[in-house]
């Protein structure tokens, strides 16, 4: 397929991983901000084709992973209503909130349908004027435009049966949360490709000169990946931190201008709470007031502040990068995709379901001859 | 690279304990088979159950026939590609070919609901009427029941299906060895698509049609031609990988398949791309994958490529001892990974 298989080519792939391999002088930890970047990693075998200097650990950039367990409680919540119509993208159907999911609200007859954009909502609440359809707004800077056009247009169409449960959450913040932790092991980033589309680079630079840690902004396919990382230990090698696009098709160092200019007016940054972190100042995206008439907490009740998340689940020291899933005693034993303790084990963008579709069996990863 | 022994995990995954029936339950994968093996066949335990193949083997005076049913709910009922009718003819004379068995004769059940146009039932009818004789096999037993609007989708159909097995070998997933060749009969993900292409209102430049297709034919062709075929199974819900998953599991063997010999038509694979699916899990309706013995790869293809539903049939792997049941693959860029089943179904992804 033109524009994908170029990018997935296995001699153009090994010709990096040799490149890489020539460039390390010692070893380096580097982490993909990602889920889609790590489900290219583990599916792909990249890392298997990397020396064995080169560690990568997987970053915090799964939406689904990182929503707060009680804003999950509060969706169910709303689910669960009557006069409810709930619309969520596919992967947030289940994650475990405290005592279910939202699969089995729909089991038990809540109306939860499955869309593939926000806009879908609006059609469905001019359809159904006597419902409420609430939308679960979650992702990073990459889904919030498209999340952001349709309360633009519910506001114009005057739609009053149309609101959002809103868990944006941004990306820089987390990196800074990562690297001022005294756990941090993180030396270089790949950035992920997609927000930075949306929100361009230029707010990275502070972040790579505070800390001196080089930031590639990377893409998604296996090859991507191969020319971010050799991008990101070139830096390391000769000692610079400079922020570095390697995802030029897409990206552009101001980004999508109109996207950010609609992200501005609809919504402010907020303090967030990240499943399995915790609270990271300024690190979120809620509704703001000419559009607090949208926000499905206004309509039906703020989310609880806090909710004892399930003790055994590790998934926060993941999603920083400090332990690998493999490494969390609950691994494919007490938690699994039928059965997560945690939201990365459910998501298709989880590292620790990526780590459980693709590695769970002790087989070599090596590379066989052609 | 982490060292291998870490991802060695002690426990079998745990039964699933929910209390209801979840739509993922019949989406065919990890879910639903831990519905069938845990729930459904120890109900009923026999040795037919036992084989865990397409159709169930029965010996009647002396001739074995194959015996299978299936139940069709699928929705739009008119796609691209066939329809609710069309699927439930070939459906089950699909099941009916991987025995080996040619198909003697259909049932037809339908389950209508109120309301249901009768212009409506007359096309799924007549579908069905000209799958029966493309696959030719006579539809000679059925019943009819309706129901409250609102408490049916349109028209379920369900079919069952009984075939003769003219031949002498076993050919099920117990018959697998270590040195079979994994050939497939053509391009995956055609019906899945289509399906979703409808639901979601996607439009590609050309339409994806489904694969829906009668495979005994195919299958008559192989068996005609002497070739000592090992197992055969159709691809249906959860796709190829759910599918060799199975096979695994049943033979305890180990299939290694090679990414790049899987073939996926461009509009197909660029489906999967926006919607963030695996065209390895996604649902075929005229596909199957058989195993025989690497030396008799070569000849086996021949009869694919001379027949037009094998005609872009593949060499797409090999089976290998194993003290578990696995599948793995040799990814596009060379590394391998195991392929799991699905928990339930895919479920598109957020960005």
């Amino acid at each position: 397929m033109k524009y994908v298989d170029e990018y997935r080519n296995a001699e153009a792939a090994q010709r990096y991983a040799r490149l890489i391999a020539r460039q390390v002088t010692r070893p380096w930890t580097i982490m993909e901000i990602c889920g889609g970047q790590t489900h290219t990693i583990v599916k792909y075998g990249v890392d298997a084709l990397l020396p064995k200097d080169i560690t990568l650990v997987h970053g915090p950039g799964c939406p689904v992973c990182v929503t707060p367990i009680e804003l999950i409680d509060k969706a169910i919540e709303i689910a669960s209503r009557p006069e409810v119509i709930f619309c969520s993208f596919g992967d947030m159907l289940r994650v475990p909130g405290t005592a279910l999911e939202l699969l089995t609200v729909k089991a038990r007859g809540g109306d939860v349908r499955i869309v593939y954009s926000p806009s879908d909502c609006l059609q469905i609440a001019r359809e159904h004027p006597d419902k409420q359809v609430v939308f679960f707004a979650v992702g990073f800077e990459t889904t919030a435009p498209a999340n952001a056009m349709a309360v633009v247009q519910a506001k114009r169409d005057g739609l009053t049966n149309f609101s959002v449960l809103v868990s944006h959450v941004l990306v820089p913040p987390a990196m800074e949360a990562i690297l001022s932790s005294p756990q941090n092991r993180v030396q270089g980033f790949l950035a992920a490709g997609h927000v930075c589309a949306v929100m361009g680079t230029a707010e990275y630079e502070p972040i790579a000169a505070r800390y001196r840690v080089p930031i590639v902004v990377t893409g998604f396919e296996p090859l991507d990946v191969f020319q971010g990382i050799a991008m990101c230990v070139a830096q390391l090698e000769s000692g610079r931190a400079e922020v570095e696009n390697q995802y030029a098709r897409s990206v552009r160092r101001e980004g999508n201008v109109p996207a950010r200019n609609l992200i501005k007016d609809v919504f402010q940054v907020v303090p967030r709470k990240w499943r399995g972190v915790g609270e990271i100042p300024q690190s979120g995206l809620g509704l703001s007031d000419a559009y607090a008439a949208f926000d499905a907490e206004e309509r039906f009740g703020r989310a609880a502040t806090s909710s004892d998340a399930d003790s055994e689940c590790l998934s926060g020291l993941v999603l920083q990068g400090a332990l690998k899933p493999h490494e969390c005693p609950a691994f494919g034993t007490r938690c699994t995709p039928e059965h997560p303790l945690g939201a990365p084990m459910v998501s298709s963008e989880g590292a620790c379901a990526a780590y459980y579709r693709y590695r769970r069996h002790d087989i070599p990863l090596t590379v066989e001859p052609q | 690279m982490t060292d291998a022994q870490e991802f060695a995990v002690s426990c079998p995954i745990p039964q699933t304990e929910y209390a209801q029936i979840l739509l993922a339950h019949g989406g065919g994968g990890r879910l639903m088979h831990q519905l069938i093996e845990g729930v459904i066949v120890p109900a009923f335990t026999n040795p037919a159950l036992a084989e865990r193949h397409d159709s169930a083997v029965l010996a009647v005076g002396g001739v074995r026939l194959a015996f299978t049913t299936d139940s069709y709910v699928v929705q739009p009922l008119f796609f691209p590609g066939g329809d609710i009718g069309s699927l439930a003819v070939n459906g089950t004379v699909n099941d009916l070919a991987m025995a080996g068995a040619r198909p003697l004769g259909l049932s037809a059940s339908f389950i209508l609901e109120e309301g249901l146009s009768f212009e409506t039932f007359r096309r799924v009818l007549d579908s069905m009427r000209r799958a029966a004789a493309a696959a030719e096999v006579p539809i000679v037993t059925g019943d009819t029941k309706v129901v409250d609007r609102g408490k049916g989708d349109g028209i379920f159909i369900t079919t069952a299906g009984i075939g003769r097995i003219e031949h002498t070998r076993v050919i099920a997933p117990s018959s697998v060895r270590p040195g079979d060749a994994v050939l497939l009969s053509g391009d995956l993900g055609r019906h899945g698509m289509a399906i979703l292409a409808v639901r979601q209102g996607l439009q590609f430049d050309t339409t994806i049609e489904s694969d829906c297709a009668p495979l005994s034919g195919l299958v008559q062709d192989l068996l005609a031609a002497g070739l000592d075929i090992h197992c055969l199974r159709d691809l249906t819900r959860g796709g190829l990988a759910s599918a060799l998953i199975e096979i695994a599991e049943a033979a305890r063997v180990r299939i290694h398949v090679r990414e790049a010999a899987v073939p996926v038509i461009e509009e197909v694979q660029g489906a999967c791309e926006i919607l963030g699916f695996d065209p390895l899990y996604v649902a075929n309706e005229g596909r199957c994958v058989c195993f025989v013995p690497a030396g008799e790869a070569e000849r086996a293809l021949q009869v694919f490529h001379a027949h037009p539903l094998g005609k872009d049939a593949a060499y797409i792997g090999r089976v290998e001892e194993s003290r578990e049941g696995l599948v793995t693959l040799e990814s596009r860029i060379g590394a391998t990974r195991i392929v799991d089943m699905l928990s339930g179904e895919q479920l598109p992804r957020i960005c």
